[in-house]
């Protein structure tokens, strides 16, 4: 019951015949944050999603939005989300401009005198201003993704969830949904990212929720997730075994020196002090990383198989 | 919205086509009438067709009397069965629904399309019926059935009303189609599935053992429509069709609202 959360569900749960596709859910997604719903591939992302835009209706459980009890508040509270769920869809004889129109017009608070000026906004800010008046039927898949983020553009949001939205995006087109997302995450929006890719979440979000088999497994800040892992330090030396050595008496584990690479876990300790502690005791450091795969690890660990669907 | 809805049908190339070929209709019979030299003889051809020589009005109505069992309610079917299917075979359904655009809502829009895609339909077929009548045949004061003259104005309103019935006659089966829509998410099935229950009616009610059962057809009194032609104007048929069509429509909209109301949208 608490305002400062976007989204928060308790025990949402979706059976579908005897499995249960969403299990006992617990979300909490804190306003402004950008959050990110991580899992593989079947493990109830989307079906989550559905619940939360009342496309289904949950087998158990509650949830609210923005700080009101739904589904009773949707007439209310979902003109301020937008979404992009599993894919755009739009009217494939319609041209983009037309399929926006139509979407627009569709919902409680799409005012026509601001719709022209608010559709071009939205095609703008998505790249697709050229390709407006052609029909969607010949959009390439990126542009389809495109056309789609730019409906749940086109009026002010408090919430965007946006399911998978870098799909079939090239590399620039990727780029350039992450910076927007930024842009909308820096204007006040929160946003709710649904993925599979791990590098989606370590260079956007704020929180992580990650999801296995219907079953919420860890949710949380990044840096408190993060710092479940064990971090790795790995710093490249001709000195080595004197890095080992430093690396060792501040009380780092697991030390492995191959060739001029010394990694270590980091066991709490500080990269920076590791690495003032190098340089005074005369290493010549010439690289120092810590090892950004622990989320990777610590999201294999806890869904188990990693990105294989599960059955 | 309701008007966006409408725009969304007529602007896809699949409705303009099913229009055409429905105008296209009584503009065939009307010219292949003329190219023939002669008239038919009297009481060959579908009703009206021997008197589309005398008065080219009557053209219209042999349009009507041709589409109608099969034609027409194929077109309705199309798109009563695309209405919901179509939507969510599309995706398009999720983003509407989540807009939100009430459920309710969304299947009175739906239904209001598909009604004045039924009017419109019917009216395709008569207007195309007329010009073509008009302009390939002597036109003037219109015989009805029953032998006695009406001035061509008074006869082309009747023709209005035959055709403002026969696309009543239609609802019935649009409300079918619109059932069935909300059942599948694949438009074809739910198009072919209401293709199936005109086929059925038809066929049942081409069968003489089942008199018993035919005055509850759903195009039982589908030729009804007629009857206006007659004066005066012999209503009991065109009553008992009404009321069909109103029973029909009253149980599968229910039933597709109860559907469409509680469905899990997972297209």
């Amino acid at each position: 019951m608490s305002e400062d959360l976007a989204i928060e569900t308790t025990g949402l749960t979706k059976r579908l015949g005897h499995t249960a596709v969403v299990d006992k859910v617990d979300l909490a997604v804190p306003r402004g944050s950008v959050y990110g719903f991580l899992g593989p591939n079947g493990s109830g992302k989307t079906t989550t999603i559905r619940m939360l835009l009342g496309l289904i209706w949950p087998t158990a459980g509650s949830f609210r939005l923005l700080g009101e009890t739904m589904p009773a508040a949707s007439s209310r509270v979902l003109p301020q989300v937008g979404a992009l769920v599993e894919g755009p869809a739009f009217y494939p004889w319609l041209t983009g401009r037309q399929n926006l129109r139509r979407i627009d017009a569709a919902g409680p608070d799409g005012q026509r005198k601001t719709r022209a000026a608010r559709i071009d906004a939205a095609l703008t800010k998505v790249g697709l201003g050229a390709a407006a008046t052609k029909r969607y039927r010949a959009y390439s898949l990126g542009m389809k993704q495109r056309l789609g983020l730019a409906a749940a553009l086109l009026r002010p949001r408090s919430l965007l969830v946006l399911d998978e939205p870098t799909n079939g995006m090239d590399p620039q087109g990727t780029r350039e949904i992450r910076n927007l997302v930024r842009e909308l995450a820096s204007e006040g929006s929160t946003v709710f990212l649904s993925t599979h890719l791990l590098s989606e979440v370590e260079q956007l979000c704020t929180h992580l929720g990650i999801i296995s088999v219907g079953k919420v497994v860890a949710q949380g800040s990044i840096e408190d997730l993060r710092g479940r892992g064990d971090a790795m330090l790995r710093v490249e030396t001709e000195d080595a075994g004197d890095a080992a050595q430093v690396l060792d008496r501040l009380g780092l584990e697991s030390i492995v020196v191959a060739g001029e690479v010394v990694s270590a876990q980091l066991d709490g300790q500080r990269p920076e002090e590791c690495n003032r502690a190098l340089v005074m005791a005369g290493v010549g450091v010439r690289s120092l990383t810590t090892d950004r795969r622990s989320l990777e690890d610590a999201f294999v660990a806890l869904t188990g198989e990693g990105f294989d669907v599960a059955g | 919205m309701w008007l966006a809805d409408i725009g969304l049908l007529f602007r896809r190339v699949r409705t303009r086509v099913l229009l055409l070929v429905l105008a296209a209709v009584p503009i065939a019979v009307a010219v292949a009438v003329r190219l023939s030299g002669e008239g038919p003889s009297p009481g060959s051809g579908p009703r009206f067709f021997d008197q589309i020589t005398n008065n080219g009005v009557f053209a219209a109505l042999v349009g009507l009397t041709v589409t109608l069992p099969f034609f027409l309610p194929l077109a309705v079917a199309i798109v009563a069965g695309d209405a919901v299917a179509g939507e969510a075979n599309l995706g398009t359904m999720r983003y509407l629904l989540s807009r939100p655009v009430g459920r309710t809502r969304l299947l009175v829009i739906k239904a209001t399309t598909v009604t004045i895609f039924c009017f419109v339909a019917t009216f395709a077929v008569a207007i195309a019926g007329l010009i073509a009548g008009a302009i390939l045949f002597p036109i003037g004061d219109v015989t009805t059935l029953s032998g006695d003259t009406l001035s061509l104005a008074a006869g082309t309103l009747r023709i209005g009303l035959a055709a403002v019935l026969v696309a009543l006659s239609l609802l019935g089966l649009a409300a079918i189609g619109m059932f069935i829509s909300t059942l599948t998410d694949a438009p074809v099935g739910a198009m072919a599935g209401t293709v199936g229950v005109a086929v059925i009616s038809g066929v049942l009610n081409a069968v003489p053992a089942l008199s018993w059962l035919h005055p509850f057809l759903l195009t039982h009194y589908w030729l009804s429509f007629g009857d206006v032609l007659r004066s005066p104007v012999y209503w009991n048929q065109i009553l008992l069709n009404l009321l069909v069509q109103a029973v029909t429509v009253a149980v599968f909209a229910t039933a597709a609202w109860s559907r469409f109301t509680s469905k899990d949208v997972l297209a």
